[in-house]
């Protein structure tokens, strides 16, 4: 470039810098209106009171003191809570099992089709299956329970049973995924590891432990993160199949917020719950990718 | 000296053995599992199949002892109220024909813009020299962190101030524009790609516009439909947003169409055959797309989250 002249270059670089403008500026509109300024919006609403008709009234840290003193606040982020230990565990180990099946035991791409495909149908769809399925009446669940001659079972209708209920449709619909994920990692570990491992005597045992799951440890962070973020603001299935009920069972915490919001119209208060909601979940982020290590890669 | 057919013999040591016990016991698990995912699509179709008059009758039974398509010529709305409610309908007036349709038009006007969008910010993003570039960048991938419960009220007082509560517009607006994750996958992409063709084209005169146009979107066609799927496959799925914005019956998606279906229903028994009925049409798209290009969706899904 240096027999360009001076003006030239800084020709072309301006139309270089239009160009880019003009190529993100759509997109940052987009970034703007519908993330940018909603975020700083939602701090600025949770310190009001708001009902949508009258104008918001300033409130300072009302709805948060408020929020402390709430009851069903706090029974929203247990109800939640519980949800998150409910699923995970049981999903992230069923994953893995399916992933480890499926690297030993086939390619097939018809497995891994049917494996990923609960995850491809929508949380309502996926509800809505399984109040069918687990109908206390007419559910093939329920039919075969009785069968076996035992008690019909109430699922979704029962005080003690709904959250268990909607866990295990979400890990129904949620393990194949991870196990994709799981399976995408595990094709990442070189084999002569194992191939050394075994010359060595070790056992399929001691190569999982020792192997396979160290290695596994990004992709254990990502799945972590993502899904007990995810569980944390369970609000579909809910909303399809018990809708807060019985007796307020289920009425995790994003339910709340959202009844708070569009059907009492605190706007202000919902707000403040939310960003206690989302301080929480970075919070555990952060924690997660301290603990596990994330940025570390054991094969570099 | 090597020769191709020279029977190798591998070391004894990991001669794969197919039936040990503990493959057995393996494919036995995942056979399981296989069985625990596609019982419930299977009870589905049956369901969808069966007369609702034999409903109590053979409820847990596997297969339908009369076939019938009439559940879902009833849910389409190819009936009228009465026939329908002759045939066990709740009389509740849902027309899926008209969710389908919603559903396939919200899908396809985010895909389309979101994808347009997001491959000319990437390209700006991983190509040209702008001030303020990497924070520009930082703050779009920094979007994706920003959880929905955070900005759904806000977004939703917007789009009402707009006016555009149960409209078409307001349903795609916060999804057609911007999505981190799209500008931040189609920019990885581009920065793989040799500069040298680009630069050529530089040399030739033509502008960086052409260059996007012309020479790095032929490129990318396989990343495109990559992104294209897995927003596509999204969008058909999303139920919060239009839930929050579109429960008019006219623009109800699919999603929002069966949950309102569901709760119209009287108290005692849903409409089971036809909301199965339902429920089949709505997951055919899926099915079909996983027969079509099962491959593409399962790497596509894989990478999604092995970035």
């Amino acid at each position: 470039m240096a027999n360009h002249a001076p003006h030239a270059l800084s020709r072309t670089r301006r139309a270089e810098t239009l160009t880019a403008w003009a190529l993100v500026l759509p997109a940052f509109i987009g970034f703007a209106l519908f993330y940018a300024l909603p975020t700083l919006r939602a701090i600025e609403i949770s310190f009001t009171d708001w009902n949508l008709l009258r104008s918001p009234k300033f409130v300072g840290l009302a709805n948060y003191a408020a929020m402390l003193e709430d009851g069903k606040f706090w029974q929203g982020m247990k109800l939640s809570a519980i949800y998150v230990v409910l699923n995970i565990p049981l999903q992230v180990v069923l994953g893995l099992f399916l992933a480890v099946s499926m690297d030993r035991l086939t390619k097939s791409l018809f497995v891994k089709s049917i494996v990923l495909l609960p995850y491809l149908l929508s949380n309502v769809l996926v509800a809505m299956m399984w109040l069918w399925m687990l109908d206390p009446l007419l559910g093939l669940v329920n039919g075969m329970i009785d069968g076996l001659g035992f008690d019909r079972q109430p699922f979704f209708g029962g005080v003690d049973q709904a959250l268990f209920t909607v866990a295990a449709v979400n890990i129904w619909r949620h393990m194949g995924l991870v196990a994709m994920l799981f399976l995408a990692g595990l094709q990442n570990i070189p084999r002569n590891l194992y191939e050394a491992a075994a010359l060595e005597g070790a056992s399929e045992w001691q190569m999982f432990w020792r192997i396979t799951l160290p290695l596994l440890r990004p992709v254990m962070v990502f799945v972590l993160v993502t899904s007990v973020t995810g569980s944390f603001q369970i609000f579909d299935t809910i909303a399809v199949t018990t809708n807060g009920g019985p007796l307020d069972s289920t009425r995790v915490i994003v339910h709340y917020i959202v009844q708070n919001a569009f059907s009492f119209y605190k706007m202000g208060y919902a707000s403040a719950m939310s960003m206690t909601l989302c301080v929480v979940m970075m919070l555990y982020t952060v924690f997660q990718m301290r603990v596990m290590k994330a940025s570390q890669n054991d094969l570099a | 000296m090597t020769t191709l057919f020279a029977p190798v013999a591998p070391p004894a040591a990991h001669r794969i053995r197919i039936f040990t016990p503990g493959r057995i016991a393996a494919w036995f698990a995942l056979g399981l599992m296989l069985l625990i995912t596609l019982a419930p699509l299977w009870m589905v179709v049956k369901t969808a199949l069966m007369q609702s008059a034999n409903l109590y009758t053979e409820s847990d039974q596997l297969l339908p002892s009369a076939p019938t398509l009439d559940n879902f010529i009833r849910v389409l709305g190819f009936m009228t109220l009465e026939e329908s409610r002759a045939l066990g309908g709740s009389g509740a007036e849902i027309n899926f024909l008209r969710a389908m349709g919603n559903s396939l038009l919200f899908t396809s006007i985010i895909v389309v813009m979101q994808i347009s969008l997001a491959a000319m910010a990437a390209y700006a993003f991983a190509r040209l020299r702008f001030p303020g570039r990497n924070t520009l960048f930082a703050l779009f991938v920094g979007s994706m962190m920003v959880p929905g419960v955070v900005t759904f009220i806000p977004n939703f007082i917007l789009i009402k101030d707009l006016g555009l509560l149960n409209t078409m517009a307001g349903m795609v607006a916060p999804f057609c524009l911007m999505q981190g994750f799209s500008v931040f996958f189609l920019r990885q992409f581009f920065l793989s790609i040799p500069r040298d063709l680009e630069e050529a084209a530089l040399l030739d005169g033509a502008s960086y516009f052409y260059i996007f146009l012309h020479v790095v979107l032929p490129l990318s066609i396989t990343p495109l439909a990559t992104i294209a799927m897995l927003t596509g496959i999204n969008m058909w799925n999303e139920f919060f947003w239009p839930y929050l914005v579109a429960k008019d019956e006219a623009q109800q998606v699919l999603p929002v169409a069966l949950q309102t279906f569901k709760s119209q229903t009287a108290q005692g028994q849903p409409d089971w055959t036809g909301l199965m009925a339902a429920t089949a049409i709505t997951v055919m798209p899926t099915i079909l797309l996983l027969v079509v290009m099962g491959r593409r969706v399962v790497e596509s899904v894989q990478f999604s989250g092995g970035k």
